[in-house]
């Protein structure tokens, strides 16, 4: 099998712009399925509205493309009614931050066993680019005509505080490093975060002057470097990529099977 | 006998909704539904099924509708905020055709209102409180074995019509106890899904209905891949924006639901042979409404009752037949 046996080719072209970093995501991530030799009919995609959410229809799994910031909602419903199921939930910064802020958060808290990728461009691109929580303090938008004085989240502090049990991040510069969180990602059993850092250089680049997508693709090698390196121990002004965290911990559907067995014999009644 | 229940309303629900097979409930507390999240998050598991409770309203919306995607009887309850918040995901079972089963047992509003008293104030909202154009169904009941009879009835219209199927009860109902038997199994007929007899590696489309208006389901994890969106979509399930696609998408909501009224429509009616004035209602005032009667009807008044069990679609033919001879 070639990652193009993993496309529904009858859907493209995809509606991404030129120099997009979201094709890229879908390259390492099918090179992850591929990779790991899933089969196309164990895997549910699901995703939420933006361009990071059409995703799902390019890919040649069960899709389920949803409403705003509900993705991971959706998706505990899929997984526990079918736990043998592998769910894989791309998401855009808006639609998994704020207006997906509250099942981010309780989906990590569950460690049900999804594969969440968070596809960070830190602007809304599908309505025009509007900053989102994680565009950050100081950057021009289109709601933010004086830039931005809002604070920005960290995904990997929140999914970590949140209960996260995978924790990861890369860029789509790093296209082949994020093919290999992302197999890590799926293999862990409870809820994996992946943050990608991907360049939007239409409605990002452009307002903030960070160039074509060559350049932005440029400066996210000089502005993040390998968790333990010693370019990041000299210089922490840098972004870590990597594992930040990986840990074992009960995973919701296994945990809710004893709460099966437990009914059964009678226990709460 | 053992099949006989002295209950709330809304354990009736839960009676209801187990002989009709439910096996995935996804909730949020709400005064006055929770009795319902309360009783299945005990008996669903139980006989294998699953419960949980969401983070908020909208998650345990969005997670019924994943849930029966993979092929699993569902069912969340609700009370007026909830149901409010519920609403956009509502309208995206409408337009995905996911069978679900919403239970909304009415309070005071609007906003908080009064949460421990009765309210009737959400049929409209039950039509139109999703956004754009599409037909649903709601039902109702009035006492306890209409309450576990037309819960069945929720499910088997949910699967039948892919679609969501709003159960508008309310405070009173939910809150009250009386008895309720539980029929044995087969008394009620019980309806699943159809599912797709397209075998592996032959084009299935999802939304191709056949001449009757029905779909037959795939669920996921099965041998047809396919695409389920909010989006206007074509039979593949793919976005779609020709008007051609459009119109025909928006045509079979609608009529897959206005053409089948008479099988979906439900009503009872009570002196209404020689009446001369008809009191029209449903739910805990349908009871007012039949106590007056026969009170009146001892004075010599000729008054009846005609009790709406399905709201919606709204039976305008039988209203109009029942008050023909009315004053």
């Amino acid at each position: 099998m070639a990652v193009q046996d993993l496309l529904r080719q009858r859907f493209f072209p995809h509606m991404w712009c030129p120099g997009c970093g979201h094709g890229t995501v879908l390259n390492s991530l099918l090179r992850a399925v591929l990779e790991l030799g899933l089969s196309k009919n164990e895997i549910v995609m699901t995703s939420g509205i933006g361009c990071s959410a059409r995703i799902s229809g390019y890919v040649d799994f069960h899709s389920l493309h949803t409403l705003h910031g509900r993705a991971l909602a959706f998706a505990t419903g899929v997984k526990l009614s079918k736990p043998e199921l592998t769910l894989l939930v791309p998401m855009g910064d808006g639609d998994a931050l704020a207006i997906g802020g509250n099942h981010f958060i309780h989906a990590a808290r569950r460690n049900i066993d999804i594969t969440a990728i968070v596809m960070n461009n830190r602007i809304y691109g599908m309505t025009g680019g509007q900053f989102s929580p994680l565009s950050g303090i100081g950057v021009k938008a289109t709601t933010a005509p004086y830039s931005t004085i809002d604070n920005n989240f960290d995904v990997v502090e929140l999914a970590t505080a949140a209960g996260a049990t995978f924790v990861a991040r890369s860029t789509t510069y790093h296209a082949r490093e994020c093919t290999e969180l992302i197999k890590k990602a799926i293999l862990h059993k409870g809820f994996s975060v992946v943050e990608i850092l991907s360049q939007c250089p239409t409605h990002f680049g452009r307002k903030n002057r960070e160039g074509d997508a060559g350049q932005m693709l440029e400066n996210y090698k000089k502005i993040t470097a390998k968790r333990g390196s010693k370019a990041l121990e000299e210089n922490p002004g840098l972004i870590g990529r990597g594992i930040f965290v990986e840990k074992e911990k009960p995973e919701y559907c296994q945990e809710y099977e004893k709460t099966i067995a437990l009914a059964m014999k009678g226990a709460g009644r | 006998m053992n099949n006989v229940k002295f209950v709330q309303g809304n354990e009736a629900c839960v009676e209801g909704a187990l002989y009709a097979g439910v096996d995935f409930y996804a909730g949020y507390p709400i005064t006055p539904s929770t009795e319902i999240a309360e009783h299945l998050s005990a008996r669903l598991p139980a006989r294998g099924g699953k419960f949980i409770q969401m983070e908020d309203e909208i998650a345990s919306m969005c997670a019924i509708i994943g849930a029966s995607l993979t092929g699993h009887k569902v069912m969340t309850a609700t009370s007026g905020p909830g149901f409010s918040l519920k609403q956009e995901a509502i309208g995206y079972a409408c337009m995905a055709e996911i069978p679900c089963v919403i239970v909304n047992v009415q309070r005071g509003g609007p906003s908080t209102g009064n949460p421990t008293h009765v309210g009737q104030g959400d049929i409209n909202q039950a039509r139109w409180g999703t956004h754009g154009d599409h037909a649903i169904i709601a039902l109702t009941a009035s006492n306890h074995q209409d309450v576990f009879s037309m819960t069945v009835e929720a499910f088997n219209l949910a699967e039948t019509y892919r679609t969501p199927v709003i159960l508008l009860l309310d405070e009173a109902v939910g809150h009250m106890r009386e008895k309720l038997v539980i029929p044995e199994a087969g008394e009620l007929e019980t309806v699943d899904r159809l599912r797709t007899s397209v075998p592996k590696g032959v084009d299935y489309r999802p939304y191709l209905p056949r001449e009757d208006g029905r779909l037959p389901m795939s669920d996921f994890g099965a041998e047809h891949r396919y695409n389920v969106t909010g989006l206007y979509h074509d039979m593949w399930g793919f976005p779609s924006a020709s008007p051609r696609v459009v119109n025909e998408l928006l045509r079979h909501l609608i009529d897959k639901i206005d053409n089948n009224s008479n099988a979906i429509i439900r009503y009872k009616e009570k002196f209404l042979e020689d009446a001369d004035y008809v009191l029209i209602s449903y739910g805990s005032s349908a009871r007012s409404a039949i106590h007056l009667a026969k009170n009146r009807r001892e004075k010599g008044e000729k008054i009846g009752v005609l009790e709406l069990q399905t709201i919606w679609p709204f039976p305008a033919e039988i209203v109009r037949e029942k008050c023909a001879g009315a004053r």
